[in-house]
């Protein structure tokens, strides 16, 4: 556990909107240091910034100041153009609401990142088709999102966000739409994937979520609170 | 990421949004083609309306009885009119007074109803003339014989008829070498004069040319003449030809101002002028409902297209987390615009070239080159600026702005 260079270095993160008197800190400096490897869930509840945080660690959003250096590459000072590579090669997304492009079947969904990274059409279809397998839904490639079942849908995006072998999993309150079952089958995917070696990083206000990952972060009014690695997980 | 990928794309955005993309082809297509259509057939009427006049023929000029203009005038001289007679026919004809006039018809005119068993027609035309009239009114034959100035001299009964008379009379049978009976007297049918058409106003070919002695050895008696054809020698010459026949007329019938004038005389080429600049005045008129017709389909197209990029904002938003540059997305929404607008535009120039084939009231459209070329340009132009600016917003939306957008 010595020399694991950080995937995630956040410095005196604040993002305000507004101005004036009514200017509201959505982070109120938030700094933070996620290494390789690691299982990470974000807590706090609703209004906590929790979102606002995974935005920016997403680079779907950008911080008003602070630094920002993900996987070594400083981009808090990078355009949109350059933030779209970077969330292309470096980060998996996984959203509450599956995101996937309607009328489009899962193995395409799964190539598209990898489409706009430029990889070969040859190359890209093996990876997806891996991909789709581990994820479970090898005889569901050709169903488009709504021929399958919610659970499915969230497989389907956890598939494109490994196929791109991502510096980072970002998934975003991950299993808001997911009954228990695949909410289980979801997180028991997760454990799989951070054995094999990628960070995960989960926000969610669901504490048997949390209670997955071997280190939770409770964020509150746009801060820390706490930050402490999960007893019951690491030994 | 290549273009050929993007391409394919574009097309599978097409495909997978089937309704849309019919609707918005189809969209374009009316456009395209009423744009083709109204002007082909704004075009056509000009067409047929010049096509008719010259079929009578440029050089002519047409005397009539009576005052200069129509109704009120005309009636007000009428009391000191004097007629126009064969004898005025034969002044026009001295080459020296009148050297620009090539030659002279005279033209007697009456309603008669011709028989053959139990077919009857009455022509529309039943002129007493003689050979000169051919090619002063342009008229030719296409099968059996002219008459000829014996014939006229001889006041034999012979007739020329037209395509209209001859079928109303003989049917399918060759009309040349019968006999038919007019106002009761008995003529043989010695020619079939070639098909004129019609000019608007009356069938041309609903006719029979008789020669003038014998209309009024057995028809009508010694009536004055209708009209008096004169054909100048070249196109350029009517003026002057005009010139020579009005100071003959005036002086056989003691004419001393254009006011006191007791006939009138009509150019061809002049009305020609007058016709194509009021079908002239029709194909603008018609341009311009064209063009409200494109400008409305427009606005249909960058209705449909505004409305697509707004639904597929949050489709650019998951492709621009998941890591679409700007530029990817941005030429996809272009190629398809473009595609729509192509497919569309092509399908409206088919569809105005195949609705230009039917003959719409009589008219026969006649493509303008000029609006096919200008309607498939604007309608891709509008297609493309609409698909591809809103696109080129949603691209530009930070994707967070792009995902919550529901």
């Amino acid at each position: 556990m010595v020399d694991k260079q950080p995937v995630i270095e956040v410095h005196d993160a604040i993002k305000k909107y507004g101005m004036g008197d009514s200017t509201i800190f959505a982070l109120n400096g938030v700094s933070l240091s996620i290494d390789a490897g690691e299982y990470v869930a974000i807590m706090g509840p609703s209004g906590s910034g929790k979102s606002t945080l995974m935005n920016i660690l997403g680079a779907l959003d950008i911080m008003t100041s602070g630094k920002y250096f993900l996987d070594g590459i400083e981009i808090s000072s990078m355009d949109e153009n350059h933030l779209a590579i970077v969330r292309g090669r470096k980060i998996g997304f996984i959203f509450q609401s599956f995101n996937l492009i309607p009328r489009t079947s899962a193995l395409h969904n799964v190539e598209l990142p990898m489409a706009y990274q430029g990889v070969k059409p040859k190359e890209r279809r093996e990876r997806a088709l891996v991909a789709l397998e581990v994820v479970g839904l090898a005889d569901r490639v050709d169903h488009e999102p709504t021929e399958l079942s919610g659970g499915q849908q969230q497989r389907v995006a956890v598939a494109r966000a490994l196929a791109t072998r991502p510096a980072l999993l970002l998934a975003d309150e991950p299993t808001g739409a997911l009954d228990s079952k695949s909410t289980a089958d979801l997180l028991d995917l997760f454990d799989q994937i951070n054995v094999a070696g990628r960070t995960v990083v989960v926000i969610t206000h669901e504490l048997d979520v949390a209670h997955r990952a071997k280190r939770i972060i409770r964020m509150r009014d746009g801060k820390i609170v706490s930050d402490e690695l999960n007893t019951e997980r690491v030994a | 990421m290549s273009v050929f990928e993007i391409i394919r794309f574009a097309l599978r955005g097409l495909v997978i949004n089937r309704l849309r993309t019919a609707l918005t082809t189809l969209g374009i297509m009316i456009g395209v083609a009423s744009v083709i259509i109204l002007l082909a057939v704004g075009n056509g009427s000009s067409k047929a309306i010049q096509d008719s006049l010259s079929r009578l023929g440029t050089n002519s000029l047409q005397v009539r009885s009576g005052g200069q203009g129509f109704g009120f005038r005309a009636r007000a001289s009428a009391s000191t009119v004097k007629p126009l007679t064969i004898l005025d026919t034969v002044a026009l004809a001295d080459k020296t007074q009148a050297p620009d006039i090539k030659q002279v018809a005279p033209i007697a005119s009456t309603n008669a109803t011709c028989v053959v068993g139990t077919n009857t027609t009455t022509p529309s035309t039943f002129y007493g003339t003689w050979p000169a009239y051919y090619e002063a009114s342009n008229t030719s034959i296409q099968s059996g014989s002219y008459f000829t100035n014996d014939d006229v001299t001889q006041a034999r009964r012979v007739a020329l008829i037209g395509q209209t008379t001859a079928t109303a009379l003989f049917g399918t049978a060759s009309p040349i070498g019968q006999t038919m009976r007019c106002s009761g007297i008995q003529f043989t049918v010695i020619g079939l004069t070639t098909v004129k058409g019609s000019s608007g106003f009356q069938d041309g070919d609903s006719l029979v040319l008789i020669p003038i002695t014998t209309m009024e050895n057995t028809i009508t008696g010694n009536q004055p003449l209708n009209d008096i054809l004169v054909e100048a020698t070249k196109s350029t010459t009517t003026t002057a030809a005009q010139n020579e026949l009005t100071a003959i007329l005036d002086a056989r019938h003691g004419i001393t101002g254009r006011k006191t004038a007791d006939f009138s005389v009509f150019n061809q080429a002049s009305l020609l002028t007058t016709a194509s600049s009021s079908s002239q005045t029709f194909t603008t008129l018609l341009g311009a409902v064209a063009a409200i017709s494109l400008l409305v389909g427009g606005i249909g197209i960058t209705n449909i297209m505004l409305v697509t990029v707004i639904e597929r904002t949050r489709e650019i938003g998951i492709r621009k987390a998941i890591g679409a540059p700007k530029a990817a997305i941005l030429t996809q929404f272009l190629i398809e615009a473009t595609i729509l607008s192509l497919l569309g535009g092509a399908l409206g120039v088919i569809a105005g070239f195949i609705g230009s084939h039917f003959t719409i009231d009589g008219t026969k459209p006649v493509i303008v080159p000029a609006s096919v070329f200008l309607a498939f340009g604007v309608s891709i132009l509008i297609g493309v600026f609409f698909g591809g600016y809103p696109a080129s917003r949603a691209a530009s939306l930070r994707p967070i702005e792009a995902l919550r957008y529901e």
